[in-house]
């Protein structure tokens, strides 16, 4: 059970918050232009790493609101949390 | 007569309190004070269970929460019961009444025994090669091994018992009150760290607290002394809540921690009454202070598990803490200096020890002196080959071990004696520390898995960390607390220790006996039945990885996870396999630790908040008039209204004709509700619904469709304008709070830039929603100044208005294609609103109408329900809604999935209705569609997702979803059923008012 800090909140418990996937896969402006093949990257491809992952997270039981996450998926050691919309930060 | 083993006095054990207690139907007598084991003891029952598969009689092994065989259920057949109990945990009391597991008819006499003189034919993964084949006997195979296995019987009434949750957040945890950990807690304490001990046993100061050894001392104190002093000045320390009979279960990630709080085991049946039984902390920590202790290791060798073979240390505390001597004649079989404490305890309170068998050469510390003086035999460079007595040890034999320790020499002697104490040294008990996600290290030297590191949040200190004498306790423990609570000066700088413990040690994980390996029967997981060979055999079969290895023998399986016997199932694997213990890993230790009870875990959420009930304001009025209920995710909401005994078939056609008839009312007050408001709230409902939005009059209604990005029927609803910036959003019932959710994760993170506010307001309002040809009359009444012509107030629109004082919006839209009205209040007013409906619709014989009448209307006009028509595949336009996908907007969620190849294939399943060429017959739902009967295999094209009989087409409908549906209006299809093939063909899904005239009726 983690404990996350929520940016807006402070620390609490995870059964809070609700994991969201893999972070950083932008909606594309302009879906019509995409071939299946493009569409499809963006639909279903998800990296599911063991090690270093960047997640989104939700504040489901508190403040609602989204953030981002850099886990380690291996140990579960949580290594950075950060606004939607602030740069990843580089290790 | 029993013999009486209680041999001295002990201060845990108050001898004015005699307690009578029942094991297998007999009476007994001990002290309060004792465990159910240790009162056996002293009434000298060793025999306590069968082995689970060559049901060999066992007896009590040791004196804590590993043991492995001691296994009984307690208060058999009350509903208090439970399985699976160490007896060596068990407090006895005024009673108590336990029986042993595993046996049939009787302990004594135990029919599987015969398993035993079959065990040749058991051997390591007997039940994977043997119950395989042929597949159809499976059923036969699993009677048998049900019935001849089984470790005791669950309750079969409810708990009568109270369980609570507590959740506890301290600075430091300390787990295990043994020696380390008192003085851990202790100090952390004093340096104003809000601190938490915990501690399994009934009393603090583990294995120290009896430890009376003479050549032992702290501060000149014997070390029982000592620590008793200690705990003494407990008391008196701020910052500090000590639990004892509490067990941590449970390590996880960001110390956490579960740990179960016993309070009424020990208790006499009416003082159970009404208290809480056992409580779960949950414990989050910001540093946690592992004092686990260490495990007594048993020794291997052949027949090892006869009733009176036990741990040294065992014996050791029987003996020093509850004053019960385990034998009358005890031999001690040992590879280190351990064995000579629990001698030396029996001499000093003469008990006859005959002789200590110790595969070392020699050892020179003082306690061995001590045995020698005494006259007590030694044997050096022994083993024991051999052991005798069916349900009680009566003698062992012993031989020379070879140089080269892997086989025996010389003549066989044969010792009598009643009871062996093992001891093959100690184990660091690191469960907790893995649970954590911690690794561990093997240490060459000491031959134990240790913990790797210590962290700023975790350390291990005392023998779970490796070490097992006080003086290197007392100085490590002190540098760790220094370090980790940075701190400068501690109780520890000043103590003065000595200490006669060596540390020599001889480990021989599988000892030789003079009979080859296949004729003897050396136990390494006693609870499951495990031996050498099994592991020597799965090794020759290929298995390598300790995991396999582990699964296939079963070692370390049982309800005990092989607390006792995992490091010499590693060993022999690694001798075995030529290769470094430290290399082969070790298995993985899962929560939790002891087990718990179910109703530990789920606390107070049992019964009635289980889950939370959500219920309309209307909710009484349903229940003062015989409404029938189902539960709709966590609402209540109303089913049907039975009259005078009608069934439900009934009630649900005579409402379903009335709302059709006349006027019908629902409490519509479930449906999720979203307020959103913003100057780009026009634009986002035309991204997240399929249809355009930005024409939409303020004032006016829409029907809506919600996709997922893959293309798939989310969800739906109708909206209505409020105003130029403020609509009003209608959810499924089940889909209300997932929808909010959707919503804002695109507005905070796909698009921030728009200004739109989402609120949910679904408990804000209740709803009303009153249909049928005499609706408008009943609205008239109530609000007689509401203009409610067709050009003032048409089909999908809105209005507010007042209904005396109350405030309402009104909607008219229509879920059963009847003319009818949406009527919101704010929920205080619902009871009110609905009645003053009632009251007006009397003379029109105004029916309530609950789900499952909607539900039937609804299908009669063809209207889906997501959900039950839809399953997370099916795209707009496999449930022929074309027309709500606008083909003009460049974009909205999930547009771009409906153009995939996949989505645009033409077999796809499509809805379609379906109708019996019997009216009669009602489809079941889910029933299969095929279109040929003599196929093999046959091919399903689809399956019926609702189905009624129509009263108001005196018919019955069904809607479907079917394989290239949309092409086969008119088709012959089969729905086999388990007696008959039912005739059906397909058909348009709209059955009733295909043109709508309803609607302005
Ligand atoms: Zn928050």
């Amino acid at each position: 059970m983690f404990l996350i800090n929520c940016p807006y909140c402070g620390e609490r418990d995870q059964q809070e918050f609700k994991a969201g996937g893999e972070a950083h896969i932008e909606r594309p402006k302009q879906p019509t232009e995409l071939s299946d093949d493009e569409w499809a990257e963006y639909l279903f491809m998800r990296k599911n790493i063991k090690g270093v992952q960047f997640e989104r997270w939700n504040h489901a039981h508190g403040c609602r609101k989204w953030f981002n996450m850099v886990r380690d998926t291996s140990n579960d050691e949580i290594k950075a949390i950060y606004k939607m919309g602030e740069k990843p930060p580089t290790q | 007569m029993t013999k009486n083993l209680r041999v001295k006095s002990s201060e845990y054990i108050d001898e004015t309190n005699r307690i009578s207690f029942k094991f297998n139907g007999k009476t007994y007598h001990g002290f309060k004070g004792d465990t159910l084991a240790s009162a056996l003891l002293a009434n000298d029952v060793h025999l306590v269970g069968r082995s689970f598969k060559y049901h060999r009689p066992r007896g009590i092994m040791t004196s804590g929460s590993e043991e492995p065989n001691a296994i009984v259920q307690i208060n058999p057949g009350t509903n208090r019961t439970e399985p699976n109990v160490r007896a060596t945990e068990v407090e006895i009391y005024d009673g108590l009444e336990a029986s042993s597991q595993n046996c049939w008819p009787s302990v004594e006499f135990d029919i599987g025994g015969i398993n035993n003189f079959l065990s040749p034919f058991f051997p390591a993964g007997f039940y994977y090669k043997t119950f395989m084949w042929p597949a159809s006997f499976w059923k036969k195979y699993e009677f048998f091994i049900r019935h001849s296995a089984g470790l005791g019987k669950s309750p079969t009434s409810s708990d009568p018992d109270i369980y609570d949750h507590r959740n506890i957040h301290c600075d430091v945890l300390v787990v295990g009150a043994g020696i380390a950990g008192i003085l851990a807690a202790k100090n952390a304490a004093k340096n104003n760290f809000k601190t938490f001990l915990v501690d399994e046993k009934n009393q603090l100061g583990g294995s120290t607290i009896f430890e009376n050894n003479e050549f032992n001392k702290i501060d000149n104190k014997t070390p029982s002394e000592w620590l008793k002093k200690e705990i003494e000045e407990l008391k008196n320390i701020k910052n500090l809540e000590i639990k004892t009979r509490t067990s941590v279960a449970a390590y996880h990630q960001y110390n956490y921690l579960l740990a179960r709080e016993n309070l009424t085991d020990h208790l006499e049946a009416k003082d159970k009454t009404n208290k809480i039984r056992q409580r779960l902390l949950k414990i989050r920590a910001k540093k946690v202070i592992l004092a686990t202790g260490a495990l007594e290791r048993p020794l291997i060798f052949n027949n090892n598990d006869r009733p009176g073979i036990m741990l040294s240390s065992a014996i050791k505390k029987y003996s020093e803490f509850y004053g019960v001597a385990c034998g009358s004649k005890n031999v001690f079989f040992t590879n280190n200096d351990s064995a000579y404490e629990s001698a030396l305890s029996l001499y000093n309170k003469g008990i006859n020890v005959e002789a200590i068998i110790d595969i070392r050469d020699q050892s020179e510390s003082k306690i061995v002196k001590k045995i020698k003086e005494a006259g007590i035999k030694i044997y050096w460079s022994h083993s024991i080959v051999d052991t005798a007595g069916y349900k009680r040890l009566n003698s062992v034999s012993i031989m020379k071990l070879s140089n080269d320790f892997t086989s025996v020499t010389g003549s066989k002697i044969s010792i009598s004696c009643d009871c062996l104490g093992v001891a093959g040294g100690w184990t660091p008990a690191v469960h907790l520390y893995t649970q954590s996600g911690s690794k561990l290290k093997f240490d060459e030297e000491k031959e134990v898995f240790l913990p790797n590191q210590n962290t700023s949040t975790q350390i291990s200190v005392g023998s779970c960390d490796g070490d097992f004498k006080i003086d290197e306790i007392i100085k490590n423990l002190n540098q760790k607390l220094k370090d980790n609570l940075n701190i400068k000066e501690t109780d520890l700088d000043n103590i003065k220790v000595e200490i006669d413990q060596e540390n020599s040690k001889r480990n021989i994980w599988l000892l030789p006996s003079d009979k080859p390996l296949g004729k003897t029967k050396p136990f390494v997981d006693y609870q499951n039945d495990a031996t050498a060979k099994d592991i020597k055999l799965a090794l020759r079969e290929g298995f390598r990885s300790i995991e396999h290895v582990k699964r296939y023998t079963t070692t370390g399986m049982g309800t005990d996870q092989g607390k006792l016997g995992n490091m010499h199932a590693l060993g022999i694997i690694a001798d075995t396999a030529g290769v470094k213990m430290g290399e082969l890993g070790t298995t993985t230790f899962r929560p939790p630790y002891t087990p718990l009870t179910f109703g530990t875990i789920v606390g107070r959420n049992v019964g009635k908040f289980f889950d939370i009930f959500r219920r309309t304001p209307m909710n009484d009025w349903h229940v003062q008039n015989k409404a029938e209920f189902e539960n709709v995710g966590q609402w209540k909401r109303a089913w049907y209204y039975p009259n005078n005994g009608e069934t439900m078939h009934q009630a649900v056609q005579r409402e379903s004709k009335a709302a059709r008839e006349s006027a019908g009312i629902l409490d519509a007050s479930t449906l999720g509700k979203i307020d959103i408001q913003g100057s780009d709230a026009s634009e986002f409902l035309n991204r997240v619904y399929t249809n355009a939005w930005s024409k939409l009059a303020i004032g006016k209604c829409r029907y809506g469709l919600m996709l997922n990005e893959d293309g798939m029927v989310y969800d739906d609803g109708v909206t209505t304008r409020l105003g130029e910036n403020h609509y009003i959003m209608t959810t499924t019932t089940g889909g209300a709070a997932n929808v909010l959710g959707k919503l804002e994760d695109y507005l905070q993170t796909e698009w921030p830039e728009l200004d739109v506010y989402l609120t949910s307001v679904t408990d804000h309002y209740a709803t009303a929603s009153l249909c049928g040809p005499n609706s408008k009359k009943i609205i008239k009444k109530i609000i007689p100044d509401l203009d409610l012509s067709d050009e003032n107030f048409p089909h999908m629109s809105f209005k507010e208005a007042n209904i005396g004082h109350i405030q309402c919006r009104i909607m008219r839209i229509s879920f059963t294609g009847e003319h009818s009205y949406e009527i919101n209040v704010q929920a205080s007013y619902g009871k009110d609103l609905w009645e003053k409906c009632m009251e007006a619709g009397k003379e029109f014989n105004i029916t309530p109408y609950g789900t499952e009448t909607m539900h039937l209307l609804r299908a009669e006009k063809g209207f889906i329900i997501v959900g039950q028509d839809t399953d997370g595949t099916m795209t707009p336009i496999d449930l022929q809604m074309d027309w709500i996908v606008s083909k003009k907007k460049y974009d909205f969620i999930g547009k771009r999935s409906l153009y995939r190849s996949d989505t645009m294939r033409e077999d796809r399943k499509q809805l379609v209705g379906l109708l019996t060429d019997d009216p009669n017959i009602v489809l079941e739902e889910g029933a299969q569609i095929v279109s040929e009967l003599n196929q093999n295999p046959v091919e399903m094209l689809g399956h019926v997702t609702s189905s009624y009989f129509s009263p108001n087409l005196n018919k019955s409908i069904a809607l479907a979803v079917v394989r290239g549906g949309k092409d086969m209006i008119g088709k012959k299809l089969f729905i086999p059923m388990k007696n008959k093939n039912i005739n059906v063909t397909v058909a348009n899904p709209v059955f009733y008012d295909e043109k709508n005239e309803r609607l302005n009726a």
